[in-house]
């Protein structure tokens, strides 16, 4: 590789260039400040991920290209995404610094692991290469792991830390061996050359193929493959958790479009079987399953299960429509689900954090703000018409229906219903029964983005952009799979 | 010497019951979580093996390049995993996989 070659790559990778330099200078001043300068560290990370979403959109030629010998891409696919992982990952470090100070927990290793974290997400949208793609989710996960036991002091905290661990490992495993069949039958570990091989595909091919799908479902917790979701949910910071509901899993089913529309679009019959069971399965899951629930993070996980089953439905269709259709699902889905835990984050007591969601009642008379924007927010999740999330669903449910899918559309259908059921309980509790507690006054941040992230959903202010110039934005994105 | 398609699938076979001991070894363990961590760890070995028999089929050396950056990653993995162990230990005072049911699942 010459100087010109290795110049114009790093051009292209300079949003990770940034990030891989600031994480470590960011480390370095905070070992030698030490902790009293953690919020310092906070902010210069929530600067430093948002300047590397800048970077993504402007520095980085606009056309995009090949990396690194075609291991790394840059399209507008990619360059969507980041600039969406960057916002909701600056959005979770911002929504951190309050939660950290309140519960002694303000650390310099905290942002950085964010950093760490968002630096492997940016690598998992952009690889075209099974390699790249390894190196991106293993650097992701080891940062979300010791993320999620950060609070070291409490046992629920190490203990959701050690089963996403166990649980991230094992799936890390299936994914390699799911890589290293690919790499034995087709030859090599490049996207353009697998698709070039699996013209005449083996069996070997698509067994490397189930699972490679199994270790990535696992990353965006899809079932069966969702066990660890609501304990990690729980037990890890909220501010954590928050983290993990919105960019990782953009970032893992980015991934998942990638990696099934460029190589194996000839096994796309075999590989839509197993996409539309796996998402039947989280929409039943997650919509059945949270209706048990009592604390609000394990709600939320059982929530982001069915979510990402929705998500899911678009990409069975196989076409460009559906990639159409999961990005803006998930667009949706990111900003509300960072919304929601705003809400969460915002709702304190004396004694410690709202977590029950018996708490929840009472809210519209002590804090009618925040509760309005919980309840539009709620609405919008549960894809009640006039908010954004209906839309979604709409953009999720019409590529099925196009490909033929009619019973994984009314399947669909009829788990939003039941979803509906717990997030107007939690609407029912806010408005009309009675508080037993009163709140300690919510952190500014927090209700900023709570109201920010409402104001999105609401259609008012989002149709006029959504119906020109953002669908525009999003097929554009979208058809650079295909 | 040339590398048979016979020589790879006994190297395959090898493979694959290492891969199914250590998926095995993670989900009827019911002792300690470090019999996992060993697991895991015979997961990413089956996967090396797997890597290293195709890349000598193939005559390919992006499979041996893939077996270093497994294994390099493997370390770090291990790392985190016993810091986090750790941390388990000196809040519960114990590490038997039937303890770890504070939460359910």
């Amino acid at each position: 590789m010459d100087v010109a070659t290795l110049t114009a790559s790093l051009q292209l990778a300079a949003p990770e260039v940034m990030l891989a330099v600031g994480a470590m200078a960011l480390l370095m001043f905070g070992v030698f400040a030490g902790d009293r300068a953690a919020m310092l560290v906070n902010a210069a990370a929530t600067l430093l991920v948002l300047a590397a979403g800048a970077a993504a959109l402007f520095y980085v030629p606009a056309d995009g290209g090949e990396a690194f010998s075609g291991s790394f891409v840059v399209d507008p696919l990619a360059t969507y995404a980041k600039v969406l992982i960057a916002a909701m990952a600056a959005a979770a470090l911002v929504l951190s610094s309050t939660y950290l100070q309140n519960e002694k927990l303000a650390k310099c290793e905290y942002p950085v692991l964010v950093v760490l974290a968002v630096l492997g997400m940016m690598m998992m949208v952009s690889s075209r290469d099974l390699i790249a793609l390894y190196i991106g989710i293993e650097l992701q996960s080891l940062a979300l792991y010791v993320l999620a036991a950060f609070n070291r002091d409490s046992l629920r905290a190490s203990e959701a830390g050690l089963k996403y661990f166990v649980l991230g490992a094992l799936s890390s495993g299936l994914l390699l061996y799911g890589a290293s069949l690919i790499y034995g039958f087709a030859g090599s570990t490049q996207f353009t050359e697998i698709a070039i091989a699996s013209g005449e595909p083996s069996i070997g091919l698509i067994f490397g193929l189930v699972f490679l799908l199994s270790g990535l479902a696992f990353k965006i917790s899809a079932a069966p493959f969702h066990m660890w979701t609501p304990d990690v949910y729980e037990g890890a910071p909220t501010p954590v958790t928050a983290l993990f509901a919105a960019a990782p899993k953009l970032a893992a089913i980015v991934l998942i479009a990638r990696t099934l529309f460029e190589p194996f679009p000839v096994l796309s019959d075999e590989w839509r079987q197993v996409l539309m069971a796996i998402s039947a399965l989280s929409m039943g899951v997650g919509a059945f399953g949270a209706l048990a629930q009592t604390n609000i993070k394990r709600l939320m996980a059982y929530s982001s299960i069915a979510n990402m089953g929705f998500a899911l439905v678009p990409l069975c269709a196989g076409t460009l429509k559906g990639v159409e259709g999961m990005l803006i699902y998930m667009t949706i889905y990111v900003v509300t689900t960072t919304g929601i835990f705003a809400c969460i984050l915002a709702m304190r007591r004396r004694e410690g954090m709202v977590e029950e969601i018996s708490d929840l009642a009472g809210l519209s008379k002590t804090h009618p703000g925040l509760a309005t924007a919980l309840t539009v927010l709620l609405f919008s999740i549960a894809g009640v018409p006039p908010l954004a999330g209906f839309f979604g669903k709409l953009y999720a449910f019409i590529p099925a229906i196009e490909a033929g899918l009619y019973w994984l559309a009314v399947f669909g259908f009829l788990m939003t219903v039941v979803a509906a059921f717990y997030y107007l309980r939690l609407i029912k509790l806010i408005w009309f029964d009675e508080a037993e507690q009163p709140l300690i006054a919510a952190p500014r941040e927090a209700n900023l983005i709570a109201a920010g992230s409402a104001l999105v959903v609401f259609p008012i202010l989002i149709l006029p952009f959504a119906a020109g110039p953002g669908l525009e934005l999003i097929s554009y994105a979208a058809g650079s799979l295909f | 010497m040339s590398f048979t398609e016979l020589a790879l699938g006994n190297y395959l076979a090898l493979a694959a019951v290492l891969f199914t001991i250590g998926v095995f070894g993670i989900f009827v363990n019911r002792k300690n979580v470090i019999i996992i961590l060993m697991s895991i760890e015979l997961l990413l070995l089956a996967v090396n093996i797997n890597l290293v028999a195709f890349s000598a089929f193939l005559g390919d050396i992006k499979g041996q390049v893939f077996a270093m950056i497994v294994l390099t990653v493997a370390a770090a993995e291990a790392a985190i995993g016993l810091a986090i162990l750790v941390v388990y230990f000196r809040n519960r005072g114990d590490i038997a996989v039937e303890d770890v049911n504070l939460m359910k699942g």
